[in-house]
């Protein structure tokens, strides 16, 4: 009996030892991440989340500017050749010691045809191990920035991978996914303790980490929300520390409970509504031989429907800027006389249809995500009465953000005529949105995401030179040679850019909020 | 003929036991008149609608989020405000209520035909046949009926195509809802087919010759109607429910023709925000009528029963 009080005494003690020092950052967002391949699912929370588990040659820290990570030092030997010297004494969180091979393996796998973030390495044509601690990434052609997309090139264990069969990127569908897309093995500050899709993701520190800790934190879990109110609700609750987006209706309310703080702040993405301009017949007219969307007419008449005042007023209630250019001030490229929308002309739209032969109008799907950006399917559903005053009827299709991206992304041949998406420049450059959106035939891997087949042999050309031109003066002259060129097109129909809101219990101390929506969990201290 | 037999049917409606415990309860009175002034502007929805709120084309978004009349901020063409679509909240209330009566209704008859049927067949043959269906029944209460409707949708969710789906979520809905109810009529009427089938009508049908579904239809049916009206009745109320039920977890009815339970779900994203006319008004509409539907068929199951009389 005594030992048995004994027992419990000291276990009790031990446990509210743990509990004083315990430091869990709860975290959740409207949907789960995509997967954990590092080179799979280039989608912003997924990278975010991904960063907190790998880590690429170089850093971007939250305010944006490159640190030293996986390098210790980067120069060019020439034009073509980046020259890398890599961090001594890392392990990859099975144990494995990190060498020149990983990086020789990674950046060949981010490059394989089923990779979903080659663009970030698209330039590289080999990458050559000098010696253990020496890489030199090889581009085709000169790559001033270069450096800009390598934060995003995630190195994984070579030997890891080909112990579990999974040395190449493949896209899978939800049930039916690769070893890598659902383990991980990095060497980043923290490690996967447990994942379960669409319930959580849990992380822990990982104690061999190389570099200085600047979190307090003993576990993170992340898990998934999709209803917002009862994202709010868990807030307001306590059963969480941190959530993001704050409904837009709700952030007067979480602004004023006590011991709730909401951190707001302009956001790069883009979002856009894209066209189906390949296909010769649209997929809601079969038998019709027609794609009204080849016809810039009926473009225009779409982007001169949507009265994008409304929806910023209305919808975003405020909280987000229209914008005429695909790309938001803050990413290099932008221009602010090109920023100016066409304007809102519901009787010029029409006119156009009329001319375009389309008098009564034509019924089109528009696929939509609604859980991936602010009040994304509210803003298609505002769109649907819009379109249907110029004659056009919208069959909207919204959908959680993982079936969203499989149907108007590759994995499904772009099996969308109009949709909605948004875009950061993940280089904070205007190449990337050329490289992925607007173009197709720019290098290898370009039109990622370019799921309405855009494409102008100008723009195509003046991408390529882009790429390689280290002037910079003339380098944004032919962005914005190129954007505008894409504006004139009604290429896609720019929307605005969102503004962010995160909602946060004062239990945390420090959160820094980048201007990508990342959570970036390193630098994280609770109270 | 069958003008002269009218009258005389309501003479005897009028003059019947029925009829006379209808007029002495105030209260259920009350909950017929409301029932009948909520199935009437239902029926009629679409062409007295102030706002057909079907009709995109007259959706207006810079009118979204307009508070409800008396409020500071309301507009007089908005009665109870509008949702942040730019609907009018009176109209989609009444347009929703036509939704969710046509499931409520057709689920009901649904779930009410399989279980008569199975309840005249399970009593009336007996043996084997009847506790095969039993089992059966007794499996199926063993779930709950919302859980077996989830169900229902979900699978049906993932095989019909999604550009299908929105045009028969409707009668996946009315399925689901519907088989995951006949169990009451079933128990129900074998027991009163099982009492029933022993009297001197019934074995004189047999004795001469009739077929036994004639029997079963023509003699048994009717004198077993009596407590499945009053089970129809209830279950009309708790279909009603269960339909806002799964509407309001997002499986039911598709958003582009939204039932009570879609208003619920939709005005309870802008609850915390103070928009609160958007779910309030729904609710207290789908209160206002599953109650008055339970009320008129507790009198209707009083008013039956010959032990009260």
């Amino acid at each position: 009996m005594r030992r048995w009080v004994i027992s419990t005494a000291l276990a009790l003690a031990f446990a509210a030892y743990g509990a004083a020092d315990a430091k869990t950052f709860r975290f959740s967002t409207s949907g789960d991440i995509n997967g954990l391949d590092p080179h799979l699912n280039n989608e912003g929370p997924t990278n975010a989340m991904k960063n907190n588990i790998y880590e690429a040659l170089i850093f971007r820290d939250p305010d944006l500017k490159l640190r030293p990570s996986l390098a210790t030092e980067w120069n060019q030997t020439s034009p073509t050749t980046w020259r890398f010297k890599l961090r001594q004494g890392v392990k990859f969180h099975d144990g494995t010691p990190f060498t020149a091979d990983d990086v020789v393996f990674s950046v060949k796998r981010n490059n394989h045809d089923q990779s979903d973030l080659r663009t970030y390495s698209a330039s590289v044509v080999e990458v050559k191990k000098i010696d253990a601690l020496t890489v030199d990434l090889v581009t085709r052609v000169p790559d001033p920035i270069l450096p800009q997309n390598i934060p995003a090139v995630f190195i994984m264990s070579q030997a890891w991978s080909e112990k579990n069969k999974t040395p190449t990127p493949v896209r899978g569908i939800v049930g039916n996914e690769s070893y890598a897309n659902l383990h991980a093995n990095g060497t980043g500050p923290f490690k996967l303790l447990d994942r379960v899709a669409d319930t959580r993701t849990v992380l822990v520190p990982n104690p061999d980490w190389w570099g200085k800790v600047e979190h307090n934190l003993t576990r993170v879990e992340f898990r998934p929300i999709v209803n917002a109110a009862t994202r709010v609700a868990a807030l307001l609750s306590g059963e969480i520390d941190m959530m993001f987006p704050v409904p837009l209706q709700d952030v007067p309310r979480l602004k004023r409970s006590a011991g709730i703080r909401v951190m707001e702040g302009p956001e790069l993405r883009t979002i856009f509504l894209g066209m189906d301009q390949h296909r010769a017949e649209l997929l809601d007219m079969p038998g019709s031989g027609k794609n009204p969307f080849k016809d810039k007419r009926v473009r225009e008449a779409f982007y001169k429907a949507i009265d994008i005042q409304a929806i910023h007023k209305v919808v975003m209630r405020g909280a987000s800027a229209p914008t005429g250019l695909m790309i938001a001030p803050g990413i290099n490229g932008f221009a602010k006389d090109l920023n100016d929308r066409y304007p809102f002309d519901p009787d010029g739209a029409k006119k156009l249809l009329a001319d375009a032969g389309y008098p009564g109008g034509f019924t089109v799907t528009l696929d939509c995500p609604n859980d991936r950006y602010v009040n994304d399917e509210a803003i298609c559903q505002a769109v649907v009465p819009m379109l249907a005053r110029v004659g056009v009827t919208v069959k909207l299709n919204a959908q959680t953000k993982s079936k969203h991206f499989d149907k108007i992304g590759q994995r499904q041949n772009w099996n969308t005529s109009f949709y909605m998406l948004g875009w950061t420049p993940g280089t904070y450059d205007a190449h990337n949105m050329l490289y992925n959106i607007i173009t197709l035939k720019s290098g290898p891997g370009a039109g990622s995401n370019n799921s309405g087949q855009y494409t102008n042999p100008r723009v195509e050309e003046l991408t390529r030179q882009i790429e390689s031109e280290s002037d910079q003066e003339k380098r944004n002259k032919m962005i914005w040679e190129a954007m505008k060129l894409h504006k004139e097109d009604f290429g896609h129909i720019p929307l605005h850019q969102q503004a962010l809101a995160w909602g946060v219990r004062d239990s945390v101390a420090v959160l820094p909020q980048p201007p990508n929506d990342a959570v970036v969990v390193r630098f994280v201290k609770m109270k | 003929m069958a003008v002269a037999s009218v009258p005389g049917a309501v003479r005897r409606f009028v003059d019947s036991d029925v009829f006379y415990s209808f007029r002495r309860s105030k209260v259920t009175m009350a909950a017929a008149a409301v029932t009948f002034v909520i199935v009437i502007c239902s029926v009629l929805a679409p062409w007295i609608v102030p706002h057909n709120t079907y009709d995109v084309r007259s959706l207006n978004l810079l009118d979204a989020f307009t508070p409800p009349v008396w409020i500071e901020g309301g507009k007089p063409q908005y009665l109870l405000g509008t949702d942040d679509q730019g609907r009018d909240v009176f109209s989609t209330i009444m347009l929703g209520a036509r939704v969710s009566l046509l499931v409520g209704f057709c689920a009901t008859l649904f779930a009410m035909t399989i279980g008569v049927f199975l309840g005249l067949v399970s009593g009336y043959i007996g043996g084997t046949t009847d506790a095969v269906i039993m089992r059966v029944a007794d499996v199926k209460l063993s779930f709950p009926a919302i859980l077996i409707a989830l169900l229902i949708d979900g699978v049906a969710r993932g095989i019909i195509p999604r550009d299908m789906h929105d045009d028969l979520a409707l009668y996946v809905v009315i399925f689901s809802i519907g088989i995951s109810n006949w169990v009451a009529y079933a128990r129900t009427v074998r027991g009163s087919t099982l009492v029933e089938k022993n009297k001197e009508y019934v074995q004189a049908a047999r004795i001469i010759g009739l077929h036994p579904l004639t029997i079963m239809i023509r003699h048994v049916l009717p004198n077993v109607m009596g407590p499945v009206l009053v089970i129809g009745t209830l279950g009309l109320a708790g279909a009603i429910l269960a339909e806002a039920t799964l509407s309001f977890l997002g499986v039911g009815v598709p958003g582009t023709q939204p039932s009570l339970g879609t208003l619920i779900r939709v005005g309870n994203n802008f609850l915390f925000s103070g928009e609160w006319w958007m779910t309030i008004f729904p609710g207290v509409m789908l209160v206002i009528l599953v109650l008055a539907v339970n009320l008129l068929g507790d009198w209707l199951r009083d008013a039956l029963n010959p032990k009260l009389r």
